[in-house]
Order: C-alpha cells, then sequence, then structure tokens
C-alpha cells in the first residue's frame, strides 16, 4: 500500500522516500507524532471499545451493578438462555426491531432512492424539492416524535379529524409502531435521498448517454447501468439503514419509554440498567447481542470503505 | 444552463433546447408529483409552526382544522414552563466544547494517518470510524459503572463524579464523533497537495508546524462542514444525557424532552411553540449553512 495515494509516484521511488522520511523525523516530531495518535485512541478505545469488551464479559455473569466487582458471580451463558426462555417482552422487541428494519427498507430507503433518481436531472425546482425532503433530517428524533403527537393526538390529532376516527396513535399497541415508523422514516427518506444524490452525481453521464442510445428506457438504464455502477453507495445505505433500524431508540422513548407495543432491544438494555431493578448481566447479554448483529455490519461497511481507500 | 434554471423563457433558448426539449406531458407529471411530495413532506413542520401561533382556547372550540385565534402567549409560556433558557445552556456547554475537541483531536489521527506511513493507519482507521457505528447500548452498563466511579472535584462537577457531569458528556460525545470525523478528514488531507510539504519539511518544519501551519488552514473547508454537522449531531444527541444524566436540571434541551412530555402533551399549542423553539437553531443552521451541512454528510456519506 502506497503511503502516497494521491500523487502518482514510479514504484521503484516509494520505498526510498519511505525509508527517508523515517530518518528525517525528529526526536521531538516523533513525541508528537506518538501523542497525535496516542490521546485520541485511548479515549475512544477507553471509553467505546473498553466498555464494549466489558459488555460481553459480563454477560456471562450475574450482578446488581452495587457493591464491588468481587460480588459478581459467573454463569456462564445462563442469560441468553433466560433472555430467549423466560423473558416475555423479549420476542416483541425483536419483532419490533426487525419490523423497524425491513419497514425502513421497504418504504423510506426506496422512496429516497426513487427521489433521488427523479431529481437527478434538470429540473427547475429542483431546489425547493431537495430543501423539502431534506429538512426533517436535522431534526432529532425526539423532537421529531414530539412533531407527530400533533398529527397522532387522539382527541386533537388532525389525523383522527381528517379519518374521523377516535384512534389513540401512539397509545395503542395495534397501531402506534406503524405511526413512529412514519415518523422515523419521514427522517429516513430525505437522508437516504441525499446520499443517494450525491452518489448519482458522480456516475458518468456518457453511461447512461449510451444506454439512451442503444434505446434502453430510463427504468432498464437505471437498474441495469445505474445501480451496478453505485454498489459502494447501495452498500453504504444498506449498512447505514440496518444501524438506524437496530438503534432506534430515542423517539420510542420520548413516546413511552418503549413499552405497550413500542419495546425495542435497545430500550429493553436501558431499562434494564437505569431503571428500578438494575440487572447488569442480564443487560449485558442484550446488549451483546445488539453488539454482535452490528459488529457483522459495521465489518461489511468498514471493507467497502476500506476497498475504496485502497484504490 | 444555470440560465435555464431561473428563468422560464430560457427554456426556449438554443443551449437549454437540447436539454430540455422535452417538456412532455411526463416531464408535468413528474413535476407536479414531486411538489405534491414537497409540501406532504413540509406538512408536520408547518403544521406546528400554525399551530404554535393559536390560542388554547379557541383551537379547543373551533378544533385544530380552522383558521384564527392567533396569539404569541404559546411561545413564552412554553419558555417559562419548559426553562428552555437554562436547557439551552446546558446544550450549549455540552455541544461547543465537544465539538471543538472532536475535530480537533480528529484531525491530530488523520494528520497522522494521511501524512505519515503507519503499517496500521488502515487498523488506525478502522479502530476510529467503527466506534462511530456501535450502538450506544452496547456500551451503556460498563460506562454507566464506570462514571459513577470517576470522581471529579466539586468545583468540576456537582456530583462529584463523571456521571451527571457535563464532562461525562463531552468525552463520550467526542469518543463517539471522533471517528467519523477523523475518516473525512483522512481523505481530505490525502488529497491535499503534497509537494507542499516536502517543501515544508526541505525548509526545516517540524511536524507541528506542518500540522498547524499548513495542514489545519488548508482543512478550513472540510472543517467547517464537519463542525456544521457535529453541532447538529450533538445538539440533537438525546441517549448519553438521559441515561448519564440525573438531574433534571443539568439535560441539554434534546434530553429534557422526556421531562416536558407531562406539561406539554396536555397542550397541544403548547407542544408546537415548544418544538418550534428546539427546532430553531436546527433550522437556523438548516437555512445559512445547508451547503456546509449536506458537503460534510456527504464528503463521509457514512454515519447512522
Amino acid at each position: 500500500m502506497s503511503d502516497l495515494p494521491t500523487v502518482p509516484v514510479a514504484q521503484a521511488k516509494a520505498p526510498t522516500r519511505r525509508r527517508r522520511r523515517r530518518v528525517q523525523a525528529s526526536g521531538t516530531d516523533r513525541i508528537f507524532l506518538a501523542l497525535m495518535v496516542i490521546i485520541p485512541t485511548a479515549l475512544v478505545v477507553g471509553l467505546v471499545w473498553l466498555p464494549a469488551i466489558a459488555t460481553v464479559v459480563l454477560s456471562f455473569a450475574s450482578w446488581t451493578g452495587i457493591g464491588s466487582l468481587d460480588t459478581i458471580k459467573w454463569i456462564g451463558t445462563q442469560n441468553y438462555v433466560d433472555v430467549f426462555t423466560i423473558y416475555p417482552p423479549f420476542k416483541p422487541a425483536l419483532t419490533h426491531n426487525v419490523i423497524w428494519l425491513v419497514f425502513l427498507f421497504v418504504v423510506p430507503t426506496c422512496l429516497g432512492i426513487f427521489l433521488a433518481v427523479l431529481l437527478d436531472r434538470e429540473l427547475r425546482a429542483t431546489r425547493f424539492y431537495q430543501t423539502a425532503f431534506f429538512l426533517p433530517v436535522v431534526l432529532s428524533l425526539a423532537l421529531i416524535g414530539f412533531i407527530w403527537q400533533l398529527i397522532y393526538s387522539r382527541d386533537q390529532g388532525l389525523l383522527n379529524a381528517v379519518l374521523n376516527t377516535e384512534i389513540d396513535w401512539y397509545g395503542d399497541s395495534r397501531w402506534n409502531l406503524w405511526a413512529v415508523l412514519v415518523a422515523a422514516g419521514w427522517k429516513h427518506a430525505g437522508y437516504i435521498m441525499l446520499l443517494y444524490l450525491a452518489g448519482l452525481k458522480g456516475v458518468d453521464p456518457s453511461l447512461r448517454e449510451a444506454a439512451a442510445v442503444d434505446g434502453a428506457s430510463p427504468v432498464r438504464t437505471f437498474f441495469s447501468v445505474v445501480l451496478p455502477v453505485m454498489k459502494p453507495i447501495n452498500i453504504i445505505i444498506i449498512v447505514v439503514t440496518v444501524i438506524e433500524a437496530l438503534r432506534a431508540f430515542d423517539i420510542v422513548w420520548v413516546i413511552n419509554k418503549g413499552t405497550n407495543g413500542l419495546e425495542l432491544i435497545s430500550t429493553l438494555v436501558t431499562a434494564n440498567v437505569v431503571g428500578e431493578a438494575s440487572r447488569i448481566g442480564f443487560g449485558s447479554a442484550l446488549a451483546t447481542i445488539m453488539l454482535v448483529i452490528s459488529l457483522v455490519f459495521i465489518t461489511i461497511f468498514l471493507s467497502t470503505v476500506m476497498r475504496g481507500e485502497r484504490r | 444552463m444555470t440560465s435555464a434554471t431561473v428563468t422560464r423563457g430560457a427554456a426556449t433558448g438554443t443551449a437549454a433546447k437540447a436539454r430540455r426539449r422535452r417538456l412532455s406531458p411526463a416531464r408535468i407529471l413528474l413535476n407536479v408529483f414531486l411538489t405534491a411530495t414537497a409540501l406532504a413532506w413540509l406538512f408536520p413542520v408547518l403544521w406546528a409552526v400554525y399551530n404554535s401561533f393559536r390560542d388554547y382556547d379557541y383551537t379547543s372550540e373551533h378544533g385544530y382544522v380552522s383558521l384564527g385565534g392567533f396569539t404569541l402567549q404559546n411561545y413564552l409560556h412554553a419558555w417559562e414552563q419548559g426553562e428552555f433558557a437554562r436547557h439551552f445552556l446546558n446544550s450549549l456547554y455540552i455541544t461547543v466544547p465537544a465539538v471543538l475537541i472532536t475535530l480537533f483531536i480528529a484531525s491530530c489521527v488523520a494528520f497522522v494517518v494521511a501524512r505519515f506511513s503507519f503499517r496500521f493507519n488502515l487498523v488506525l482507521l478502522g479502530v476510529f470510524t467503527a466506534a462511530n457505528l456501535l450502538p450506544q447500548q452496547a456500551l451503556l452498563i460498563p460506562l454507566f459503572r464506570l462514571y459513577r466511579e470517576v470522581p471529579l472535584p466539586l468545583w468540576m462537577s456537582d456530583s462529584g463524579q463523571l456521571l451527571d457531569s457535563f464532562w461525562g458528556l463531552i468525552l463520550i460525545n467526542t469518543a463517539f464523533q471522533t471517528g467519523f470525523c477523523t475518516f473525512v478528514l483522512s481523505n481530505y488531507m490525502k488529497a491535499l497537495p503534497h509537494e507542499m510539504f516536502e517543501a515544508a519539511r526541505v525548509d526545516g518544519a517540524g511536524v507541528p508546524t506542518q500540522f498547524f501551519r499548513i495542514t489545519l488552514p488548508l482543512c478550513r473547508p472540510a472543517l467547517a462542514a464537519l463542525a456544521t454537522l457535529q453541532v447538529t449531531w450533538i445538539y440533537n444527541e438525546f441517549y448519553w444525557a438521559t441515561v448519564l444524566m440525573q438531574s433534571g436540571d443539568k439535560f441539554p434541551i434534546t434530553s429534557s424532552l422526556t421531562n416536558l412530555r407531562g406539561q406539554f402533551f396536555t397542550d397541544y399549542n403548547l407542544l408546537s411553540a415548544g418544538s418550534v423553539v428546539i427546532a430553531i437553531p436546527v433550522l437556523i443552521i438548516f437555512f445559512v449553512l445547508q451547503k456546509q451541512f449536506v458537503a460534510g454528510l456527504t464528503l463521509g456519506s457514512t454515519k447512522g
């Protein structure tokens, strides 16, 4: 791997250059360079990676979290067995996370891509359209939960006034997950639109022209020409969507702390630790499940991005 | 071509004609569809803004789908009842240092990764970037415990520990966001002209000079874009403040929403006004710094 990715250097030159640089770095420079890496790394490893590893370790323990570390009892995989067998909220939570993921893919992600494709042509009002779709992206999901309450409320909400119904959209467990998903998708679609549009701008226009000359329809061109070229962006979008679905928390916490039809794995972990009866080992087992799922996708993501780096 | 996007008459211009010769029904349909979707997209925000200016008694009598009863009272009440002044200040205490530290240490790592050949630079980048994508809940338990164990002098935190202090939130936000910034900045720095550094080295410039005098000034566009993005994200950050803060009066504005719920969910005009006020800082960013924001987002094309 070359250390000069932007400047094309003849192959033979690279090694000598590298050696010379090593020699040139003086004592103070070395210390400076070392500090520049060590301090940030210590922060990230200490506050992110070590806790992540500790979570995995604690998932094999039984501990109330009170008292010293000696009070920890090691109970093997019992917590995992419990999660899957005698913990009623787990199954709905897992189901909701899966529904969340599938919904994000099927509706807002596809809509975002569709909008990006439509906007990727010379339209007069394209700036207005982009601004509109992009607006929810800057709002926090907690705030989005608040804003949509005006639409979903049972007594004064707009939706019931329009549909002439009396449904408590946030409170009724038959509806609330879907109501929340629409609100969350409102933001997600804009985000995906933005990412995809940036990717589309980078597609060589001559590819599309060639396809048009060959008589391919716009739909055919998109699926056979544009989509394959966009592979790196597609993977990034898949990973972003999965991580988003796994991390979903704010909007349901602000509505009812993830209960009554809005259980998610993230809210179960949080409730097990911050709530009254803190069950450290059990909460850690739930968190480890999240960690493992996310690491799979983070690896896919990193290998995609790094492959791009190397090029 | 730019003129074509500005004036309608230009559609008949020769340059524009080639591109735009198909002002066909399909194109009109497309514009109608996009306009309708865009308006639908704006609607929830506009609805909140509209109702925030209306009187509670008026809307409870006539319903929300009505016109009239305009007032500014909701904003005053929301501001007072929500103790917005305090919570905004809390957000400021957390966001500003967190963004500055994040950008600084991310620049440090990115500089080393981009400019010096370490065998580990991909590993390093991986460690930083992946940290940004982990679910927060996966770290919560040990972190919570750790924060309770770390003592802070009372002048730094009146809780006497890292838990329930601004320092703790600044640290964790920094640790979480550094990865994304490092990734974007290292790509940016790799694209800087290399000759400049060679020349500086020949002139005897050490690493600090190369970093502070050459690299950072050249990275200003990327830093501006990232700063915009990070201010938005950290301002919007909800999770860490919810779990790592314990006194209600120390919550930043976004996390204070959980507590405001009880007060606001009975009066929707108040709720609207409160939502609008909380959205104002990010809406300012949205309208004034949109270009920076989008640039930051698409420079990295990542982040959940």
